[in-house]
């Protein structure tokens, strides 16, 4: 593009340029410590690494829509596991049982339908109430962790289905089915928000809600809309990491809004809303699971990968605020 | 006066703004106990000025003495360590404290450990606001208080340094005729005590009132300084336009078509009351009034940004309910809104999709926007409004004002409305975009739309419109043809003076 200057370049491109630095220096430095006796950078650690990033990914992606329509979602964890409920159960009922194969999509349907419906009503109460979304998001995160254990009490929900396992790892041209649904969804997101009339509406929401209000934009659909989305692929992450682990815990998937949020932040989406890129989230969420896997791979611990990961979130925006300084002419707070 | 030392000089001040040159070489000082206006029209810099006193903007070249001490003005702390302290016209206080916190914000007492030493801040505040004569003490919550009284707050909180100068910025915007005599008395206090005024104002009745001196800026440049004793309204006003009072009218005629847009009896509780006027196809109707006189209001409403408590909004004599923008586009009423950046335009967007954004449902090719339907819709605006852009991938942001406002317009125009109300059509647009945006506004009416254009600059209000409805404090007070607006009737009608011999 003709006018992107040259800031826009370093912001848009930074988040590959630093995957490219972590490669190498998780190479170079596990060679040298000789901490472990693998290779990091092989092929099927690679693969495994981005098949690792799907759940959150998945989530992550989503998470960049409702952070561009400038809203945030904080239930996503609580919606994530009660969809894992939903499918491991439903797969135990007795009809569905004597459906024998033909049971699994319909499980998945029963579990991407529970994503929906709870995205929708987050959606229906921040379009109706006027509530912020982080208020409305953080309420309904309580209410849907209460639903998963009044589901089961502490008991982990459990059921193993061998179709479903093969399914969930087998891979296809060398990436894993997670990894291909990862991919799949950040092709999708990037097409409804660069090409369709939603993705257009949900900038323009995000950027400036009062001119698109005057633009005659139905803002609350669009909220809505986005809601549904990522309450669907909270579901959509519970439905591939659960058909392979069989066994869900009723507190798997807390702190999962977190480290999507981290994600999308990471990949320069603006927590304001109205700007940022699908593409930059996939990149964000892949830089999050090399610093896990690489300090994992040179012998940290992971409380110190979590330390790590925090001082460069903090670093990474205040470099960001940086580039966006307006100079001197900026009012000084 | 002439032996006195200023309170406060400005020298030779020079600020520009890229492609701008906001300030040029002003001069300015105020002498003890007076009252100095600062005068000129929207954009004539005042408010740069303003900022470069306040340490906000650092200038490019000058100096500002505080007495005869040079000082460099780096923040609005510093400006107010130095005895500048300044009265905003947007009052920025916090609401839920009390208004001894407010006017001790930031240097409250303190009695060691870091304790508040509440006793001394509420005597210290008392006594301030003794001074400011008030009806109100120190532990009252600042937003219970009316407008008025949040002022005084304000002032209150100028006067804990012991002011030398003191900068009021359009002080009496929100006030009433008799809170005005009680900031007007507050003034005068500050006054005998040798404080120096700076007074910002557009209005001239007050202006003659309590002002000693007067200073006018136009388009960046120091323009001279009249005593107000020895000038008059048309020496200020010739001073601050530039040239005489008789100011080109609106003088193209053409045929006009039947009523388009008609609004009957339309209040909107304490906002206006019983408006009444109509627009015909191919006219340009002006709304002239002060900031607060319901003018922004009544275009809302038209828009569905707001709901009438009375009254009937009638499109080609068939009455409509517009209860949203929604329903306003889907009758052709279109609005250009007041503030172009935050109501008009998505700043961080490109030229194209701000464009097309009203309709960019109706520019799909299966599930995606077509580009080129939306591109093609571009070019032509671009080339019917002479939009000058590097292309259309350019962050809307990145353009001038002028660019800015043709866009918002362009968007608009091409959506094909049957009524375009423009409000504010100029605001913070250099002056040779503001007589392309003028040619305009007056060529769509040539071309068939019924325009409203709302503005606060009396030339542009005469040198667009066929008729003008005066406004004032919620009330249409005239309608003039522009055969019959003068300078003088329409200044009278916008102020309230001519308020009883109408009603």
């Amino acid at each position: 593009m003709a006018t992107l200057n040259r800031k826009d370049y370093i912001k848009r491109s930074a988040i590959w340029g630093f995957i490219v630095v972590e490669l190498a220096f998780f190479a170079i430095v596990g060679d040298v410590m000789s901490v472990s006796d693998r290779t990091f950078l092989s092929l099927d650690n690679m693969l495994l690494l981005l098949k690792q990033s799907a759940p959150i990914g998945i989530i992550a992606l989503g998470m960049t829509i409702i952070m561009i329509n400038g809203n945030i979602d904080l239930s996503v964890g609580a919606t994530f596991a009660l969809a894992a409920i939903v499918l491991l159960d439903s797969l135990t009922w007795p009809f569905m049982q004597a459906l024998g194969d033909w049971a699994i999509p319909l499980a998945w349907g029963f579990a991407l339908m529970t994503g929906v419906v709870l995205g929708a009503i987050n959606g229906l109460i921040v379009w109706k109430t006027g509530v912020d979304a982080f208020i409305v998001t953080l309420a309904s995160m309580l209410g849907f962790r209460g639903l998963v254990f009044m589901y089961n009490g502490e008991q982990p929900t459990s059921h193993l289905n061998w179709t479903l396992v093969d399914f969930a790892e087998a891979q296809f041209l060398g990436l894993h089915t997670a990894t291909w649904f990862l991919l799949g969804v950040a092709l999708i997101l990037w097409l409804v928000m660069t090409k369709t009339v939603h993705g257009r509406n949900a900038y323009a929401i995000g950027n400036n809600r009062e001119a698109a209000i005057n633009a005659g934009i139905r803002v609350g659909p669009h909220f809505m809309l986005n809601f549904m989305l990522i309450g669907f692929l909270a579901a959509l992450s519970a439905v591939i990491f659960y058909s392979e682990s069989g066994s869900v815990n009723p507190n798997d998937g807390m702190l999962y809004e977190l480290w999507a949020i981290t994600a999308v932040v990471l990949g320069g989406t603006k927590l304001a809303g109205g700007y940022g890129s699908i593409i930059s989230t996939l990149g964000g969420v892949i830089a999050i699971q090399l610093l896990r896997k690489g300090l994992g791979h040179i012998g940290a611990d992971t409380q110190t990968v979590n330390l790590v990961i925090g001082l460069i979130l903090i670093g990474v925006l205040f470099l960001d605020r940086q580039l966006n300084r307006q100079g001197k002419e900026e009012l000084k707070i | 006066m002439t032996e006195q030392t200023p309170v406060l000089r400005l020298e030779g001040i020079v600020k520009t703004f890229p492609g701008v040159r906001a300030l040029d070489d002003v001069s300015f000082s105020v002498m003890p106990g007076e009252v100095h206006a600062l005068m000129g029209e929207n954009g004539a810099g005042k408010s740069t000025l303003m900022k470069v006193l306040g340490g906000i903007h650092a200038p490019d070249s000058g100096q500002i003495f505080i007495g005869e001490e040079p000082v460099v003005m780096t923040s609005p702390m510093q400006a107010k360590a130095s005895g500048v302290v300044f009265i905003h016209q947007e009052l920025s206080l916090a609401d839920e404290l009390s208004v001894a916190e407010n006017i001790f914000l930031g240097e409250l007492p303190l009695k060691g450990f870091g304790r508040v030493d509440w006793k001394k801040l509420h005597a210290d505040t008392d006594a301030i606001l003794k001074t400011l004569n008030v009806g109100f003490d120190s532990t009252k919550r600042v937003g219970d208080l009316s407008i008025a009284n949040q002022q005084m707050v304000e002032i209150g909180r100028a006067l804990t340094v012991n002011p030398r100068a003191v900068i009021f910025d359009e002080p009496t915007a929100s006030l009433t005729d008799a809170e005005k005599v009680v900031l007007f008395d507050v003034i005068a206090d500050l006054q005998s005590r040798g404080v120096g005024i700076v007074y910002i104002s557009h209005r001239m009745e007050e202006i003659f009132r309590i002002t000693d001196r007067i200073s006018v800026l136009r388009d960046g440049q120091y323009r001279g300084t009249l005593t107000t004793a020895e000038t008059d309204e048309e020496e200020v006003t010739q001073l601050m336009i530039g040239r005489k009072l008789d100011l080109s009218r609106n003088e193209s005629h053409h045929e006009m078509g039947d009523v388009a847009l008609e609004v009957r009896g339309l209040s909107c509780g304490a906002l206006y009351q019983d408006v009444n006027f109509s627009v015909r196809r191919g006219e340009v109707l002006g709304f002239y009034g002060l900031v607060g006189a319901g003018r922004t209001e009544i275009a809302e409403t038209i828009f569905g940004l707001r709901t009438p408590s009375a009254g009937q909004i009638l499109l080609d004599s068939q009455e409509v309910h517009i209860s949203s923008p929604i329903d306003a586009l889907r009758h052709g009423i279109s609005l250009v809104p007041e503030n172009r950046k935050s109501q008009g335009l998505v700043l961080g967007m490109n030229c194209r999709d701000n464009m097309t954004l009203p309709q960019v449902d109706d520019l799909t090719a299966g599930p995606f926007v077509s580009d080129g339907a939306e591109i093609a819709i571009f070019d032509q605006y671009r080339d019917k409004l002479d939009i000058r852009t590097p292309g259309w991938r350019q962050i809307v942001g990145n353009l001038s004002g002028g660019n800015q406002q043709k866009i918002v317009i362009g968007k608009w125009l091409s959506m094909r409305p049957e009524v375009l109300i423009v409000d504010e059509p100029t605001r913070g647009i250099d002056v040779g975009s503001k007589s392309e945006i003028h040619n305009l506004i007056r060529d769509l009416a040539a071309q068939g739309y019924a325009v409203i254009v709302i503005s606060s600059e009396m030339p542009e209000v005469l040198h667009v419109s066929d008729r003008i409805v005066a406004m004032y404090s919620g009330r249409v007070m005239r309608e003039f043809t522009s055969e019959e607006v003068t300078e003088d009737n329409l200044i009278q009608a916008i102020s309230g003076i001519a308020a009883e011999k109408v009603a």
